[in-house]
């Protein structure tokens, strides 16, 4: 695949890496966006970044700046600045970088079964739900205008297991916001801290439109399990869904006229879509009928 | 390490999640239903186990590694070995039979020619790992290739499992990347008698999952469509 022309993915930022990955005098051949890029962290500790041919003939050089304990990038021109997560700013919270999962999928498909609370029992079994407790109440999902986010609050299920540090079943609530198009976190109940919010997030890398490498990440509370317990509860949870995520057709998420009315998604799941219509965003959609 | 056991009594696996070297360790634990504790190592993306620390347990930088009441062992298949020896009093997974225990090593021996091929294209196309994936993905063909046909010759003998009528330790060695092979980008379509092999695994009193192999019932969207262990969607 060669580089894409979609000016929304362009002109965004985009995660190539986490910080860690980029090594002093070792450059990095990443994907993004179909476009080929080297990355390097050069003597003074700044990362310079640019696109090369197949050839590996340098062609340009992109921004980068190294925030939420990742390396981001743009092909294009950035109308706004990159999002923001306030909580990072939290010293007391537990940071945990997963590390980059590479699924063939698109990148919204991930965002977009991330952001599904009804497979939890079916996936999740015993983790994040469990049959015969399946019921989602009521809640709220909307494009908040001002911010240019996909917000769902308002909502509670039920969990066996919620998070590592929780004991016993019970009520977890939740809070989901996409931050861009490949970008998304959620706020759930912190076992540990009723007054907080623990943080989970995946920032995803779109590689091509069926390819993308998935940085998932925590921001919590919790002052028992160790860094690798977290992580690999975190891995646990995000391998069930490879499956599911490398098997969904279209390979794109549906964006044509009438698609929703085909697929039973979910409140959320149809708030992120019309947003990404209404932006005009087209890598890792599927804009036929 | 996370935590390392304070006491050298008991049985201790050194292990990671998504491994599939450690989970038939841990299928195995369960089928004996021996009591056991977990020392997560943080594998990815901490490459905890080419670390000092434990380079002293396993001068491979491998996982799994089994401690049992201090004795420290590597190797799944040695550890494999190992329990059976020690804690199956039935010598039903490993009997005590030459001819059936050289054979059962020779697929000991085979089980790591399937990490050599299916799992290092799995840790390619996940992880990102560098390899010759081609050359993964054809070599873990021609292993598979290889299981499949002569478990469709034991069938023809009356054989459901790869040395006897029921498993042995040499199916748990082999089970876990030929079940998670499609996450390497080999597909299992051409091999139906794995793939039948793989659900009776499945049906096992005291099988237990890991992420990657859901249970036999599958694993159901919200769509309502179901995905079993092929990828396959069925409604
Ligand atoms: N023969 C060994 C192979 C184990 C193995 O390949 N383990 C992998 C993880 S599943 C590992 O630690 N790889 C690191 C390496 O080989 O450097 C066994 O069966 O235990
Ligand atoms: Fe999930």
């Amino acid at each position: 695949m060669t580089k894409t022309t979609d000016p929304v993915a362009i002109n965004d930022w985009q995660v190539i890496g986490r910080i860690d990955d980029f090594l002093k005098g070792q450059p990095k051949q990443t994907r993004l966006l179909g476009q080929s890029l080297v990355a390097e962290r050069h003597k003074n500790g700044d990362i310079k970044v640019h696109e090369i041919s197949e050839l590996g003939e340098t062609l340009r050089s992109c921004p980068v700046q190294e925030k939420f304990g990742h390396v981001w990038t743009t092909l294009g021109k950035p109308k706004r600045e990159l999002f923001d997560i306030p909580e990072f700013q939290q010293i007391d919270r537990k940071y945990v970088g997963c590390g980059g999962v590479m699924v063939k999928a698109s990148a919204l498909r991930v965002v977009e079964n991330f952001l599904d609370i009804g497979h939890f029992p079916y996936v999740h079994t015993d983790f994040l739900g469990s049959e015969p407790l399946t019921e989602v109440k009521d809640y709220k999902a909307e494009i908040r205008i001002d911010v240019d986010e996909v917000w769902a609050d308002d909502i509670s299920f039920h969990q066996d297991k919620a998070m590592l540090s929780a004991t016993g079943g019970k009520a977890v609530e939740y809070m989901y916001r996409v931050v861009s198009p490949f970008n998304t976190v959620l706020y759930k109940t912190c076992p540990e801290k009723p007054e907080e919010w623990d943080i989970i997030g995946l920032f995803a890398q779109p590689l091509e439109e069926n390819l993308c490498r998935v940085y998932a990440f925590m921001l919590v509370f919790d002052s028992q399990n160790t860094e690798t317990d977290l992580i690999h509860f975190q891995q646990m949870i995000f391998f069930q869904d490879i499956i599911i995520l490398e098997n969904q057709l279209p390979v794109g998420v549906p964006l044509y006229d009438g698609a929703e009315r085909s697929i039973k998604a979910d409140k959320t799941q149809l708030q992120f879509r019309k947003w990404l219509k209404q932006k005009g965003l087209q890598f890792g959609t599927d804009q036929e009928t | 390490m996370s935590s390392k056991p304070n006491t050298q009594k008991g049985l201790y696996l050194y292990d990671y999640i998504l491994s599939g070297n450690c989970y038939k360790v841990r299928l195995f634990l369960s089928f004996l239903q021996l009591d056991h504790e977990l020392i997560p190592i943080d594998f990815f993306p901490g490459f905890e186990h080419k670390q000092t620390e434990f380079l002293e347990l396993n001068p491979l930088g491998q996982i799994p590694v089994l401690m049992d009441d201090g004795f420290v062992l590597p190797d799944a298949q040695a550890i494999l070995v190992y329990l059976a020896a020690k804690y199956d009093s039935t010598e039903a997974w490993y009997p005590k039979d030459p001819k059936l225990q050289g054979r059962i090593t020779q697929w000991l021996a085979f089980a790591d020619s399937i990490t050599g091929s299916c799992s290092a294209a799995r840790l390619h196309d996940k992880l990102g790992f560098k390899l010759n994936i081609e050359q993964a993905r054809k070599k873990g063909h021609q292993n598979l290739r290889l299981l499949d046909d002569h478990l469709v010759e034991n069938k023809i003998v009356g054989k459901d499992w790869l040395v006897l009528n029921r498993p042995t330790i040499a199916d748990i060695a082999c089970f876990p990347y030929v079940a998670l092979a499609e996450e390497g980008g080999i597909s299992l379509n051409d091999y139906p008698a794995a793939r039948s092999w793989i659900n009776r695994f499945k049906k096992l009193p005291q099988f237990i999952v890991m992420p990657g192999i859901p249970p036999l019932h599958g694993m159901k969207n919200n769509e309502g469509k179901f995905f079993n262990q092929e990828g396959l969607c069925f409604s």
